[in-house]
């Protein structure tokens, strides 16, 4: 029994260790930079830790401390939520060897297709117009991925380029949507902000009262379940995961992978979609287009993909550490006497893109270290994250 | 089928579509017109000139010079015909407007060169948007650190290098996935930047006035109508950047550093085999690359602004990227495109809320084309064979 337990633990340790000691690293270098410009890095991470609401969980904080605690805990789920969502955006194109870059996109598209819904059929009934508003941003995310996947599957196109110019059309073209006398401008004439979506097309409130935590983290939960069955459970995710490992020998094996790329590119935007919807129907309402503009969930979502391994479980902590970051580094969370915010916005980039670097190259770490030992005889080690398509 | 076998392909058809759409523009533009309906002629000169950048870019010299004579002529009318309708706007045509787009398309013609040369090699670069962030804000730093424009330039030089060292030692040695990478590459940068920004100059910003980079004033040209206004008193930057595109195709396309370069993007094994040493080529490349984007920064911001902004650069390393590919990984295809794309947006900005063409929507027009190019009929973009893939030594 333990050898068995020994053996299963030395089985998934990598996958645990290694998102864990990227992590940590990336940290340590972000604490370095802290230290390096004058604060106490600990201190600070400290405050950071604190804004992220997390405390709320720990034994030993107070009563009057947990008040507070629960209001930063609801945004750090709120946050947690659409970034679930546009990981599994590029976890599902990932199985598939693509490099889904166009989740902000296909969570833009989500956004406005929301908006529409939800701002028009007023007079429908909560779970009709709801299922309508969520379902129409699943289709734009889908539309705006299966573009990609029909061009890389008709003429070769790269999905990263043409993904990144997609984003870059969505959120512009969202923009002049929501402008000053823009074709979906609201009412307010001189604010360039869509309408308010109706009350029967808002995701309902599970916790808290301000800003509170709502149902769309359980759309995100379902979804990452969804995901981890249709990869490793269905036929389709056999075949995607062919496609992924060998595209020519999946096709010899009569695997058809231009279908894999169109279906994984397009449920992945659909999840991006999804996450759109949900921050639109569940906390934000309306959309002004300075939002979209700054908005940096989607391009957030490729980290937290990354150090989640792709995995459903790996998905939702990584969502969790990302989302704390941000709220915990907000101005409106963080204590400004102890590390400043628009510092520590910054510092959450850094360590984003710490994150990013290493667990690109982190992999190489893993095979160097197997070819020392004299596996040498294995598959020479390729590193990359995709299979290099070249056209 | 027989009806479509008559239409002539390759980029002679494009080029040819290109007069067609053009003429159309002008036709449209003739009297009577409202003066709501003057966007669609003007819409229709810049997808001429598309056309025109596109054939031309494709080795269709001839007929593409005679698309650009009739884009060029039918936009020009475009925009003059709503200058006469709107009396309310000043002059929109005047050489106002082609200064805004050389200054418009500076910084992106710098990136764009240094990712040709990146991609020529065999290592994408989307990490362009980063390296011109780092360098449009170490470049402010230099300049206000010592005083002088120049110090700043190299400052900024030296910063880019070392961001695309990082992308090289990773793409290259390590073999990490190059978009992986690139994508680290620009979130460091913007963090980086962001947090070095906040913490030397506070929420004041950079200093007011700095040492920026000097206009060239010629004498004889200023005093000649027309073009007096667009080179008369040129930035010394977008001078430099003409020099390093003629540069650029002379190196890549006529000297034997250029066909190595380019070996090494196509067929890294080949180059290897004939004692090419891929690995220096795309270090040197990729170097080269950040160095060049990250002078596109600085023309930004200590050429242009003569400030920083935490992201100033706001996604134009990736229309850079758009024009490289656009221009079919050409320097001179890739120019042309980032000089439509500086002339949408200096027009956007002269016709806000005139014509009824959105800046918003102008904003899209590089994107839409390079997907379009991408997709193509004719003359798809195609990258170097081996862009993107790590070279295992053998």
């Amino acid at each position: 029994m333990t050898d068995r337990i020994k053996a299963w633990l030395r089985a998934k340790a990598p996958a645990v260790l290694l998102p864990v000691g990227t992590t940590v690293l990336a940290f340590a270098i972000g604490g370095l930079v802290v230290a390096l410009t004058g604060h106490n890095p600990f201190e600070a991470y400290k405050a950071i830790f604190d804004g992220t609401g997390l405390n709320y969980l720990l034994p030993w904080t107070s009563a009057e401390d947990k008040d507070f605690a629960a209001l930063n805990l609801q945004q750090t789920l709120i946050l947690t939520t659409p970034l679930m969502l546009t990981a599994l955006a590029v976890a599902l194109p990932f199985k598939c060897g693509m490099f889904n870059i166009g989740g902000q996109g296909q969570y833009v598209v989500g956004i406005v297709a929301s908006i529409i819904v939800g701002t028009h059929f007023a007079g429908l009934s909560q779970p009709v117009h709801l299922t309508l508003a969520v379902v129409a941003a699943a289709l734009a995310g889908a539309v705006w991925g299966g573009i990609a996947g029909a061009m890389k599957a008709a003429v070769g196109a790269h999905e990263v380029i043409s993904t990144i110019m997609l984003n870059w059309i969505a959120i512009y073209g969202a923009q002049y949507l929501f402008e000053l006398n823009g074709p979906l401008q609201g009412p307010l004439r001189d604010v360039p902000q869509s309408s308010e979506v109706a009350d029967s097309a808002k995701l309902p409130a599970i916790w808290g009262v301000l800003q509170p935590l709502h149902a769309g983290i359980f759309l995100a939960l379902a979804a990452l379940v969804v995901y981890h069955i249709l990869i490793n459970r269905t036929v389709f995710g056999y075949e995607v995961r062919a496609v992924g490992h060998n595209s020519e020998a999946a096709r010899y094996g009569g695997i058809g992978v231009s279908r894999s790329y169109i279906a994984t590119l397009a449920i992945g935007g659909a999840f991006a979609g999804l996450a759109g919807s949900c921050d639109v129907l569940g906390w934000e309402f309306h959309i002004v287009t300075n939002d979209i503009a700054v908005s940096q969930i989607g391009f957030i979502g490729i980290a937290v993909a990354l150090l989640g391994r792709n995995e459903a479980v790996g998905i939702a902590f990584a969502a969790l550490l990302f989302g704390g970051l941000q709220v915990g580094t907000s101005p409106r969370a963080l204590d400004p006497t102890i590390f400043p915010p628009q510092l520590a916005g910054n510092l959450a980039i850094i360590i984003q893109g710490l994150i990013i670097l290493f667990v690109g190259a982190q992999l190489l770490l893993v095979y160097a270290w197997r070819a020392r030992r004299g596996r040498r005889a294995e598959a020479p080690p390729t590193t990359t994250l995709i299979e290099p398509t070249g056209a | 089928m027989t009806a479509l076998d008559r239409i002539p392909r390759g980029a002679r058809g494009v080029a040819i579509l290109g007069i067609i759409v053009g003429l159309i523009g002008l036709e449209l533009a003739l009297p009577p017109l409202q003066v709501q309906a003057a966007a669609i002629p003007i819409v229709l000169g810049l997808a001429a000139l598309a056309c025109a950048i596109w054939a031309i870019s494709r080795d269709e010299r001839k007929l593409g010079l005679w698309t650009l004579f009739v884009a060029i002529v039918a936009t020009a009318f475009a925009i003059w015909v709503q200058d006469q309708n709107d009396t309310s706007t000043s002059l929109v045509v005047n050489s106002g407007l082609f200064a805004a787009t050389l200054v418009y398309a500076t910084p992106l013609a710098y990136a764009a060169l240094g990712g040709i040369f990146s991609e020529r090699s065999g290592v994408v670069n989307i990490g362009l948007e980063g390296m011109m962030l780092t360098g449009a804000f170490f470049g402010i730093w230099g300049t206000v650190w010592s005083g002088h424009w120049e110090v700043g330039l190299v400052v900024a030089m030296v910063s880019g290098a070392v961001v695309a060292l990082v992308h090289a030692v990773f793409s290259i040695h390590l073999r990490a996935d190059q978009i992986v990478t690139g994508t680290a590459i620009n979130f460091l940068a913007l963090g980086i930047t962001g947090y070095a920004f906040i913490d030397i100059y506070g929420s004041n910003g950079t200093p007011p006035s700095i040492d920026s980079v000097p206009n060239v004033n010629l004498p004889g040209v200023d005093s000649i109508p027309g073009i007096g206004g667009v080179f008369g008193s040129l930035n010394l930057m977008i001078w430099i950047v003409f020099a390093l595109l003629i540069l650029t195709e002379v190196i890549l396309f006529r000297t034997p550093i250029g066909l190595r370069i380019r070996s090494v993007g196509e067929h890294p094994r080949a180059a290897d085999t004939v004692g090419i040493p891929v690995y220096r080529v795309r270090y040197v490349c990729v170097i080269l690359s950040g160095i060049l984007a990250a002078l596109g920064g600085a023309y930004l911001s200590v050429g242009f602004v003569g400030s920083f902004g935490q992201n100033m650069t706001a996604g134009r390393g990736f229309i850079a990227l758009a024009a490289v590919i656009f221009g079919k990984w050409r320097p001179y295809g890739a120019f042309g495109a980032c000089l439509l794309f500086g002339f949408a947006n200096g027009l956007a900005d002269r016709l806000q809320s005139v014509a009824g063409v959105s800046p918003n929507l102008l904003a899209t027009l590089p994107y839409v084309l390079t997907l379009i190019a991408l997709v193509g009929l004719v003359g798809r973009s195609r990258p170097p064979a081996a862009d993107g893939q790590p070279y295992v030594k053998g």
